[in-house]
């Protein structure tokens, strides 16, 4: 492999700054050659794989939008059967996350498959153009849950997916983010040494479908982590272990404001009330993970 | 060795014997006995796979695509609502070009809910890209397993297979089975030899997504191959036939036809009632004959064509209707047969479990006589 042609990079069309394209790269940077990935439909698929080209430098199967983890227990089955040992890695979507592919997740973390699932959370489904999802967060705007006179956007908060998972008896389970990509690798050399299912939700920004400019990707993704509207943090056997720390906890408007899914918060007027249920779901997050370096929070 | 066998049981016993590496299913009525009968050949050390104990068929199915595309043989069986559940995936594997080998115990499809026999649940993946074998007894149900095997993984074919058998006509029947022993079975299919696997020392990508400009190619392919796998099916059942003794070289096969002016064409164990009808036909001076279809995919158009030379009129018996138009082996045997001249009819029976006796074959005899078909056979009255 050439410096410039990595297990994920060459000949992809991802938008110039998509967060879920970068989430490869460093994925398949801390997984090495031997692995096999599974990956579900949606953006990443469409992006990496218009046949007869490929971006993957491994094997590498699209299964279906809802069953790389019925896939991924499948290949694991086979492999040991046949007694070799690659480490086998789904990365999905947030949609085939959270929604429709939940039952044969919550079935090959059951059966205890050794699989490390990884699903990089670019908060909609953007390849079937930015429809809500359980990962979307509250008062976003996407296509199925648009803002307008009676709607201020997604009415629900984001679904707990880590917790669901550890509570499947999950060894391990890690959120990361691509604005933290040594992090993200460690954690990814983690999940696949660590015996069982393993689960890590990356935190993807979307440049096109959170409308903001592609060069902002990793700022917006430090945004996230900085207002605590995203908590980076690792689960050893259900418990949580480590959490990055914040030490001067930014407001949440430093978030909403850059990016156009949010934008019918601060139009006309500032929505008052629904920026204060926002920054409630950061303080929570804090209060709950113990972000804060200092305990009372800069205003 | 001859042995008295459930049918599920006897097809456990033949799956064994191809020792699949993985299998993954779930649980449905009437296919139950048969993964019940795989789980504890497992438990008991008498079958070396990885069983998989899934959440569901659909994930049976995705996990079969898995296991082979990471190289191991793979065996599921479903029927009715679970094969419904797969649909997404059955087209998936055939798309992906993987052997996979599934028995189907036939089932209706509700609702109403009902878990007696028909046959719409694998007709209705017919256009799937799956090969698809029908038994007409408990020992062509357990021989078709070790010729699908062989079939599906030709590398000329490498697509997946479907055995079919009636679900309680057949699965929940004793019938004495001569069951092949495993040095001889070893000798027939020999271990699974793939093209294209998942492996990280050969990467390459699988099932990846194709424009306009290419999707079509694929399609084409897989018609291809289905069609090279009436070649092959006709090999491998001529050498299981030199080997076993048991015949299974016909895609077709036919009873009393040689001068029969009528015949019968069906799917599966109603063959053996219309082979007793027809006997009893014969006695009363009727030339009746019986053209049984063994392969449903591929389709054998020429071997239907070139199997009825003196007939003027068929009866096509169909456990499944195309709703809105008629069964769908009438249709295609009447495709197969047009500018023939031959009377093709169609008669939809035994729909859920409905029991279907000789009176009942010879009753569609005489309708066929009058002209009389493309209907339902047997309604309950009230509805006329
Ligand atoms: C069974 C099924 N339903 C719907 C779709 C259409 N579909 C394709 S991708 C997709 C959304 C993908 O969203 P996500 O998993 O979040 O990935 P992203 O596109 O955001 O990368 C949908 C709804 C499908 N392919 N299959
Ligand atoms: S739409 Fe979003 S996820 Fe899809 S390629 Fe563009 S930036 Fe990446």
């Amino acid at each position: 492999m050439t410096e410039e042609c990595e297990l994920f990079e060459c000949g992809h069309r991802a938008c110039g700054g998509c967060g879920p394209a970068l989430a490869a790269r460093l994925i398949m940077k801390a997984t090495g050659e031997n692995t096999i990935v599974v990956a579900s439909t949606g953006c990443m698929e469409v992006f990496s794989t218009p046949y007869p080209e490929t971006a993957w430098g491994v094997p590498w199967i699209h299964s279906l939008f809802e069953n790389a983890a019925a896939v991924a227990s499948g290949i694991e089955a086979s492999l040991k059967k046949q007694g070799r040992d690659e480490h086998v890695v789904c990365i999905c979507g947030d949609g085939a996350t959270f929604d429709i592919g939940m039952l044969c997740i919550s079935g090959a973390f059951e059966r205890g498959h050794d699989i490390t699932y990884i699903c990089y959370d670019n908060e909609a489904y953007m390849n079937t153009g930015i429809q809500r999802s359980g990962a979307t967060p509250y008062d976003a705007d996407t296509t199925t849950s648009p803002a307008g006179k009676c709607s201020t956007g997604n009415p629900r908060p984001k679904k707990d997916l880590p917790a669901i998972l550890a509570a499947h008896g999950a060894a391990y389970v890690a959120t990361a983010s691509i604005a933290y990509p040594n992090d993200l690798i460690k954690k990814v050399q983690r999940a696949v040494s660590t015996h069982g299912p393993n689960y890590i939700q990356v935190h993807a920004p979307c440049c096109t479908g959170w409308g903001f400019d592609g060069s902002q990707t990793m700022a917006v993704g430090r945004l996230a982590v900085e207002t605590g509207l995203w908590v980076n943090y690792e689960m050893m056997n259900g418990e949580v272990e480590r959490v990055r720390k914040v030490g001067h906890r930014k407001a949440v408007d430093d978030y909403l404001s850059v990016q156009k899914r949010f934008r019918h918060l601060y139009r006309p007027g500032r929505n008052e009330e629904e920026i204060a249920k926002i920054q409630a779901i950061a303080d929570a997050n804090a209060a709950k993970f113990g972000v804060d370096l200092n305990m009372k929070k800069e205003e | 060795m001859m042995e008295i066998l459930e049918g599920s049981h006897a097809v456990a016993e033949a799956v064994r014997l191809c020792r699949p590496q993985v299998v993954a299913a779930y649980p449905i009525t009437p296919q139950t006995h048969i993964v019940e009968a795989l789980a504890s050949m497992v438990a008991d050390c008498k079958l070396d796979a990885e069983y998989i104990c899934v959440e569901s068929e659909f994930s049976a199915l995705s996990a079969c695509l898995g296991a082979s595309a990471a190289g191991s043989r793979v065996y599921s069986a479903t029927t009715s609502q679970g094969l419904a559940l797969m649909f997404e995936v059955c087209f998936n594997v055939a798309g992906m070009r993987q052997p996979v080998v599934m028995t189907i115990a036939n089932r209706a499809l509700g609702a109403p809910l009902n878990i007696w026999n028909d046959q719409q649940d694998s007709i209705s993946l017919r256009d799937s890209g799956w090969l698809q074998f029908y038994a007409e007894d408990n020992q062509e149900a357990t021989d078709l397993h070790f010729i699908a095997y062989k079939v599906a993984e030709d590398h000329r074919v490498l697509l997946p297979a479907m055995v079919c058998f009636d679900g309680f006509i057949l699965t929940h029947t004793y019938e004495p089975v001569d069951m092949p022993s495993q040095e001889a079975i070893d000798a027939f299919l020999p271990p699974y030899a793939p093209v294209n696997i998942l492996d990280a020392k050969k990467p390459m990508s699988l099932g990846m997504y194709a424009t306009p400009d290419y999707y079509m190619e694929f399609r084409y392919e897989t018609d291809q191959a289905q069609k090279r796998a009436k070649e092959v099916f006709a090999e491998v059942g001529a050498e299981f036939a030199a080997k076993f003794g048991r015949d299974y070289s016909g895609l077709v096969e036919g009873y009393r036809l040689e001068d029969a002016d009528m015949a019968f064409i069906a799917l599966g164990s109603i063959c053996g009632t219309v082979r007793e009808a027809i006997d009893e036909m014969r006695a009363d001076g009727k030339k009746v004959g019986l053209l049984k279809v063994r392969s449903f995919r591929p389709f054998p158009s020429e071997e239907i064509r070139a199997a009825l030379p003196g007939v003027s009129k068929v009866a096509v018996l169909d456990k499944n209707i195309s709703l809105g138009q008629k069964g769908a082996l009438a249709l295609e045997v009447r495709d197969a047969l047009y500018g023939s001249g031959i009377d093709v009819k169609g008669y939809i029976l035994a729909l859920g479990g409905r029991d279907v006796r000789q009176a009942d074959i010879k009753a569609i005899a005489d309708l066929l006589e009058k002209g009389e078909g493309d209907q339902f056979f047997g309604l309950r009255t009230e509805v006329l």
